[in-house]
């Protein structure tokens, strides 16, 4: 399994996605942000930090980078594509997600473990997952509030495509708790909780993210 | 050379957290009778003549703003 992890300036997370993958036995293959090609990738994980430092909106102008323009090809073919916080905003940019990610409701930035259910375990992310499992994986965004219309919503949650619902309290104002989606497609998920912090107890909360990785592999070889 | 201002505004319905949180600093400040605040982003732009309405509205609608949640206003101004 051969999984492509993109870096922009401003990415922060390459490192620890590329070592979720090698954690599942993948090979992590880095991505440049100015790359025309994905390398033979049998998927690609949009990580989180602060591409091109959030500016004009979070994930606007990394939408349009070279590397983006070939994920989008590739993820309308069906390939499976992982956006991770500042990944998420990015692929509700390119609009390979619906709806957009906004200042979280109360202003603060959020840095803490966060309890999530798995509503979805169809997608290439999630099918180690029993579903309504409740994991713990670390959350830190201050734009994680998860905005779309009632139209959309209605959409998301009659397909089955919210795949994660946050536990407890609401901790960004995301509407109908959504902390993660996926398209109609199902290959392409985006979530703002950080499951590549939480793949070994020694580093993370749990290593209840590490199932995300191993769901990845899965796909990957039933395919191959 | 013509300047070209982008207004971009949260959409009537997405919550803003910003502009609530300047609206209720503003009793603490001693200035009553603001009821309410949005805020937005304001993009001065120095266009060229050669670049037509379409393009401005492109430019709008594609990058400054996020159609999901903003709404947006073009409009050509004296220099």
């Amino acid at each position: 399994m051969r999984v492509g992890v993109i870096t922009f300036p401003g990415t922060l997370d390459d490192v620890d996605a590329q070592r979720a993958v090698r954690y599942a036995d993948g090979e992590a293959v880095p991505l440049w942000h100015g790359d025309h090609d994905l390398k033979g990738v049998d998927a690609v994980i949009v990580p989180g930090g602060f591409s091109y430092g959030d500016y004009l909106r979070c994930g606007a102008i990394a939408r349009f980078a070279p590397v983006m323009q070939e994920v989008i090809e590739a993820a309308h073919k069906g390939m499976p594509v992982l956006g991770i916080c500042n990944g998420f905003q990015i692929l509700a940019e390119a609009h390979l997600l619906p709806g957009a990610l906004v200042r979280n409701h109360k202003l603060h930035f959020v840095c803490r473990d966060q309890w999530l259910a798995v509503e979805n375990n169809t997608t290439p992310w999630t099918t180690r997952y029993d579903k309504g499992a409740e994991i713990l994986v670390p959350l830190k965004s201050g734009e994680g509030g998860y905005q779309a219309d009632q139209k959309t919503l209605d959409e998301l949650e009659g397909e089955n495509r919210v795949v994660f619902r946050y536990v407890g309290e609401n901790p960004n104002g995301s509407r109908n708790n959504i902390a993660g989606i996926t398209n109609a497609r199902g290959n392409v998920v985006g979530l703002m909780p950080h499951p590549e912090h939480a793949i070994d107890a020694l580093t993370g909360p749990t290593d209840d993210g590490l199932g995300m990785f191993l769901s990845l592999l899965d796909a990957v070889q039933v395919k191959a | 050379m013509a300047r070209v201002v982008v207004d971009v505004m949260p959409k009537p319905e997405i919550l803003d957290p910003q502009g609530q949180a300047v609206a209720n600093a503003l009793p603490r400040l001693g200035f009553d009778g603001i009821t309410a605040v949005r805020q937005g982003k304001h993009f001065e732009l120095e266009v060229a003549d050669d670049v037509d309405d379409a393009t401005l509205a492109k430019i709008a609608e594609t990058f400054l703003a996020n159609p999901v949640i903003e709404d947006w206003t073009v409009r050509r101004v004296e220099a």
